[in-house]
């Protein structure tokens, strides 16, 4: 009996050396362990035995079992890794081929422009706030302290609209986000004539000058101001504010300068230069060879605005600053034609 | 302002300073130095990797290479007859320089000079601009033969300097310059080219400058001292002045000098009138120009005799002058010096002898009368700079021989009416620069006296004694009240009363002390100080420029944060971009204005927001269509394959005499295929009415509308009547969408696929409240399901599906259509409808006979309501 076994054991190792594959290998299953295998023959047959024979002849039955089993299991995975590595030889990709992309829309750089000033201007405390476009010369100059004929006037060419008969008081395409300030100091002075609250605002929006489109310059371009007013806002805070937004604007260690400057609606005024951002004002094309750059303008807002928005100028002071963000834009991303912006043309729209 | 360092250091000693430190100072303290052009200074060595501050141009003088020389005799070049050779001395020693330069060309073989010409010498080495070269061409002069002749060295031109574009001959410096001594000692240079704000018209000149920088560094003004010798007979009651307008002309002085030499200025005035930009003309025209960079006050020089005559040819017995300054009569003409025959207007103000008009005050002189001849081409210093290119020096010498007896204006003009006659003529000058924005009336005495005092010091002129002073109006003294607490509460500083009176002392204010009020006068040179809480503004930033911005501290502002009340209409239509962004779809921003004829093509109104001053025709109306403002910009982007672009922003609907409504809108276009064509993707279908319906229904959910409805519309003029649908939220219309009429779409040069277009109003959409309730997530098994009905045609897909959701309750928690068939075995005019069915219940897992239970309901519901036949 036990020769029979160790031939059974042979036979089916020697047959399980030609398996190849996954078939060959179900097969060789059946044919050697499965239910009408010679070895299961002889389990099957073992209740033909005497008492004595029959654990003997089990035992060596089941060990040959077991070879043939753990044989099998190793044939197997053999099997499986020879099927594994000639797939993944045969399955090479060109990965050089393009991607398959999607259909990807972006904001406009001036929209991601102004998002990103004005959420550097939210985590300050400014609150975003918008007004129309249209206004009229009371709004857009008078109240911000242009009288009228002012030669400040000349620094801000404006587009009129035709509008009837209106005497000093013509309606305009707004010259700056500056109306804003007396609508919004009104509205926040209302809710408490006597004692009006503080305000700490950012004024998004598109402005209007009247100039000829050419590559440096617009007839509509967008500009952000900030504004504080409160009971003890001083010129050193302006700094200190400007500095903090520079900081986070162009990074930390950007080097700030204030040059005294003159708009009517503050005084004082000033100009902000930041150290140029390309160069490290070492000088180059950006900057002019100067290593500066010019970012906004600001000032304590002029006692009479303060009074025009219905706040006492000798109780209150503010200050305010503007800049532009299509400017800073054409800075950073060394764009030399500020025509793109409102060209549109998506092969310059999708690469921001 | 273009500003001479050596003019400069006439008031104020910084021979200590760079010209980088005083370029630097007046900066930052508001006069802004766009650009530093180095006439002979060294400039900064930026390889060693300094930083810049300032654009800078020109070139230096090698300090070793060119210097002051003189020229003992020119001598003929023995094979050229065009040049010479002059012996020149160095100051230690003897050399033959050979020179074409016209201007010596006549003292060629007198002999030894008189009086040796001094001149500026470039040694072998030098570099300098190539004279001969168009524009600024650096050039290093070597030792060369010229016609037999060595060379090595040579006597400069102005251009070759970089001095000016002057070639014509070689610069003759004066007789004391000191031969051996370095060029760049003796008149070395720099140009400051300044922007001078609107209210610190008082610096548009030299000590104005200079008065600045005392302040910024603490170092004395030397102020010049006008003292002059008269002779002859006094001014007084030859001439007298009528002043019809105060207000107009506060102030106008009269100064005479007799038997005047017209001739060149003395070289170094020439070279700083250039540097200054300023065209030298002769020593009279010179000297109104040299005192107005210098003081700031526009002069305007007559011919003393020309002007005695016209009084004589009215009354031969009468030879005593009346100037008259008076408003133009409306329509009034008057040919000024540049030859226009300008019509007036009652605004503008003249300056008139009893025979008739002379000059359009403060802006440029008049041709109508014979002062024409002598005083505008010759000696009008208002015009100079705007007559410069007609003017030559050759002209100006011939008539200049007559001009004998100067008569010098010095006055005052009212600011604004200045600059609005300056625009409504359209001639910018030097004068009307400064008159436009304001000179003080005192000037106009310092004015006159400096001129006269320069005159007679280059002409040899004799000076009459007095002055005719007419000086109706004196600006209004200001004067303010300052305090430290002021100064604490507004600049954030501590300054004592003390050091507040000594900051504003540096700039000329007179500052008395009483306690701890600072009582301030405005000096007599500016008019930009106002009265009360606006003066204590206008000094507090005179006090802080003193101080120096750049000294006071950068703080964090101590006031409590305000109520932070945010910005609901803003931060909704940022969500809505971002919506639109994240459904593929590319924002564009276009301009506000554009015409009716461009928006015409899409839709037309009856009214439109006007711009009265449009820049170009295309552009004369406020916009009342986003959507044609997108399509123009698909139509620049014609060539893509696909597009889908849209824009946020204001309309404008006019409204009669007042602003116009400024409503928001959204506007979206989409055309082209579907998917972009790459190596595995080909023929991509073009995009149709879904493609956007898609976007539209995800914009919406985004923004958490679920009550939106479409309805078909054939009523939106652009749209493809079968083709369109208006959306309601919460049953109200917030636009339209749907492809665009083919008749419209012809005009647009857009392609050949269908071009989708929607129109929506935010201001309407914003308004309809969302939902922020969410479904929540199903605990039990679903059980889906497919079924097909069969409809008529008129059945709108909405119909069916809304009857199934309301048959179904909340036993249904899906419908999806997912197939729509059509053929001969349906029937003509019928449609199957196909969907997929998700039975599914809150509280339990549904069997097979309760989801069999609730389809059954489904399709007797539908066949009874719409004659629906299930399909097998």
């Amino acid at each position: 009996m036990q020769d029979k076994l160790n031939a059974i054991e042979k036979a089916a190792l020697e047959s399980l050396e030609s398996v190849k594959d996954q078939a060959a290998l179900d097969a060789w299953r059946v044919a050697h362990v499965g239910r009408s295998s010679p070895l299961m023959q002889v389990f099957a047959e073992l209740g033909k035995l005497s008492k004595e024979e029959r654990p003997v002849v089990g035992q060596a039955a089941n060990k040959v079992k077991v070879a043939l089993e753990a044989a099998l299991a190793e044939r197997t995975e053999a099997v499986k890794a020879a099927a594994l590595a000639k797939a993944l030889e045969e399955e090479q990709l060109d990965v050089t081929l393009p991607g398959r992309t999607v259909n990807v829309g972006h904001l406009h750089p001036s929209t991601q422009q102004l998002r990103r000033v004005l959420a550097i201007l939210a985590d300050m405390g400014f609150q975003v706030y918008t007004s129309r476009e249209v206004e009229t010369d009371e709004m857009n100059f008078q109240m911000l302290n242009f009288p009228p004929h002012h030669p400040a006037r000349e620094m801000q060419d404006s587009f009129y609209v035709e509008a009837g008969e209106r005497g000093d008081n013509p309606i305009l395409m707004r010259t700056h986000t500056s109306p804003g300030q007396i609508r919004a100091m009104r509205e926040y002075a209302a809710t408490n004539p006597s004692d009006p609250p503080a305000i700490r605002i950012a004024l998004p929006g598109m402005c209007f000058r009247y100039e000829q489109v050419t590559t440096r310059s617009e007839m509509q371009f967008n500009q952000v101001e900030g504004l504080v007013v409160g009971k003890g806002i001083t010129f050193a805070d302006l700094k200190g504010t400007i500095a903090d937004f520079a900081q986070r604007m162009f990074g930390q260690g950007a080097r700030t300068r204030f040059r005294a400057s003159y708009f009517p609606f503050t005084e004082p005024s000033a100009e902000v230069d930041a150290e140029c951002f390309v160069c490290g004002g070492k000088g180059c094309q950006v900057c002019k060879n100067s290593g500066w750059l010019e970012i906004l303008g600001c000032g304590m807002v002029h006692p009479v605005v303060l009074q025009n928005g219905g706040y006492d100028p000798t109780i209150y002071s503010g200050f305010a600053w503007g800049m532009g963000p299509e400017r800073q834009l054409m800075l950073r991303y060394k764009i030399n034609d500020i025509r793109y912006f409102w060209g549109n043309d998506v092969r310059f729209l999708s690469q921001f | 302002m273009k500003l001479p360092i050596s003019w400069l250091k006439d008031f104020i000693d910084v021979s200590d300073l760079s010209v980088e430190d005083i370029a630097r100072k007046l900066t930052l303290a508001g006069m802004e130095v766009d650009e530093i052009h180095y006439v002979g200074l060294a400039m900064p060595d930026y390889s060693k990797g300094e930083k810049h501050e300032f654009k800078t141009t020109g070139i230096s003088w090698q300090k070793d290479k060119l210097v002051v020389a003189e020229i003992r005799e020119v001598m003929p070049h023995p094979n050229a007859d065009r040049l010479t050779l002059c012996d020149l001395y160095d100051g230690s020693e003897q050399h033959t320089v050979l020179t074409g330069a016209p201007n010596i060309f006549h003292l060629k073989g007198m002999g030894k000079l008189d009086k040796p010409l001094k001149v500026a010498w470039a040694k072998e080495g030098s570099t300098l601009y190539d004279g001969h070269a168009e524009g600024l061409v650096l050039t290093t002069l070597k030792r060369t033969k010229i016609r037999g002749v060595e060379s090595y060295s040579m006597v400069c031109s102005e251009k070759e300097l970089g001095i000016s574009e002057e070639h014509d001959g070689i610069i003759l410096l004066a007789d004391d310059a000191p031969a051996g001594m370095s060029l760049v000692d003796y008149m070395g240079d720099a140009v400051l080219d300044i922007s001078i704000l609107p209210n610190m018209a008082r610096n548009a000149n030299v000590i104005g400058l200079a008065r600045e920088l005392s302040a910024m560094t603490g170092r004395p003004l030397k102020k010049p001292t006008i003292q002059y010798a008269t002779s002859g007979e006094s001014i007084e009651g030859k001439v007298s002045i009528e002043i019809t307008n105060p207000e107009l002309n506060p102030r106008f002085v009269l100064g005479l000098i007799r038997n005047v030499t017209i001739q060149p200025s003395p070289y170094q005035v020439q070279r700083r009138l250039r540097l200054a930009g300023v065209r030298p003309i002769n020593n009279i025209v010179d000297a109104t120009n040299y005192a107005m960079l210098e003081l700031g006050e526009p002069l305007h020089a007559f011919d003393y005799d020309v002007l005695v005559e016209r009084v004589a040819q009215i009354d031969n017995l009468r030879h005593d002058i009346k100037i008259i300054t008076r408003n133009a009569a409306d329509g009034e003409k008057l040919t000024t010096l540049d030859g226009n025959t300008r019509t007036l207007t009652a605004s503008n103000v003249l300056v008139c002898d009893e025979k008739g008009s002379l000059s359009l005050a403060g802006v440029m002189g008049g041709a109508e009368s014979e002062v024409y001849d002598a005083s505008k081409e010759v000696l009008d210093a208002t015009g100079v700079e705007a007559k410069a290119g007609e003017v030559t020096t050759g002209k100006a010498s011939t008539r200049s021989v007559n001009t004998t007896n100067i008569l010098l204006e010095g006055a005052a003009w009212n600011f604004i009416n200045i600059r609005r006659t300056a625009k409504q003529h359209n001639l910018p000058s030097e004068a009307s620069f400064r008159f436009s924005r304001g000179v003080h009336p005192a000037l106009a005495e310092m004015g006159v006296r400096r001129g006269l005092q320069l005159m007679a010091e280059w002409s040899g002129g004799a000076i009459a004694p007095g002055l005719v002073d007419n000086y109706p109006l004196p600006p209004k003294e200001a004067v303010v009240d300052i305090t430290p607490k002021e100064v604490k509460r507004l600049l954030g500083i501590e300054l004592s009363a003390q050091k507040i009176a000594e900051l504003l002392g540096h700039l000329e204010f007179e500052c008395s002390i009483y306690g701890e009020i600072v009582t301030v006068k405005t000096p007599p040179h500016r008019l930009d100080i106002g009265e009360g809480v606006i003066g204590v503004a206008d000094v507090l930033e005179e006090v802080a420029r003193s101080y120096g911005y750049d000294r006071i501290p950068e703080t964090r502002i101590s006031d409590p944060l305000p109520p932070q009340v945010g910005n609901p209409i803003h931060e909704w239509e940022e969500r809505a971009r971002d919506i639109l962004v994240s459904l593929g779809i590319q924002e564009v921003v276009t301009y506000r204005m554009t015409s009716p004829e461009r928006e015409g093509r899409l839709v037309s109104f009856d009214d439109y927001t006007r711009i009265a001053n449009p820049i170009t025709p295309e552009r004369t109306t406020l916009r009342r269509s986003l959507v044609a403002s997108v399509l123009e910009i698909v139509e620049k982007n014609a060539r893509a394959e696909s597009l889908s672009l849209f824009e946020v922003g204001p309309i404008f609907e006019p409204r009669k005499n007042d602003v116009p409504n400024e409503p928001r809108k959204l506007a979206i276009v989409m055309t082209g295929r579907r998917l972009a064509s790459a190596w595995d993707v080909k023929d991509s279908p073009a995009m149709d009415f879904f493609d956007l319906k898609g976007r539209i229904e995800l914009l919406l959910a985004g923004l958490r509308y679920i009550d939106v409805s479409y309805v078909p519309t054939d009523s939106v003029s652009y749209l493809h009547p079968g083709k369109a649908a208006e959306v309601k939220v919460n049953g109200q219309v917030i636009g339209v969408f749907g492809e665009l009429h083919p008749l419209v779409k012809e005009k647009y040069e857009v392609g050949d696929k269908p071009v989708l277009v929607a129109d929506f109003d935010l201001d309407a959409l914003r308004a309809a409240s969302p939902a922020y309730g969410i479904v929540p997530v199903a605990e039990f098994p679903p059980v889906f399901e497919d079924i097909a009905v069969i409809v008529d045609e008129s059945v709108p897909a909405a119909r069916v599906e809304a009857l199934i959701k309301q048959t179904g309750g909340k036993g249904v928690s899906a419908v999806s259509l997912f197939d729509v068939y059509r053929d001969e075995k349906i029937g003509t005019g019928k449609k199957s409808l196909a969907y997929n069915l998700t039975y599914q219940a809150a509280d339990k897992t549904l069997t097979d006979a309760e989801a069999a239970a609730i389809r059954n309901k489904i399709v007797k519901r539908l066949e009874q309501e719409l004659g629906a036949k299930l399909r097998g």
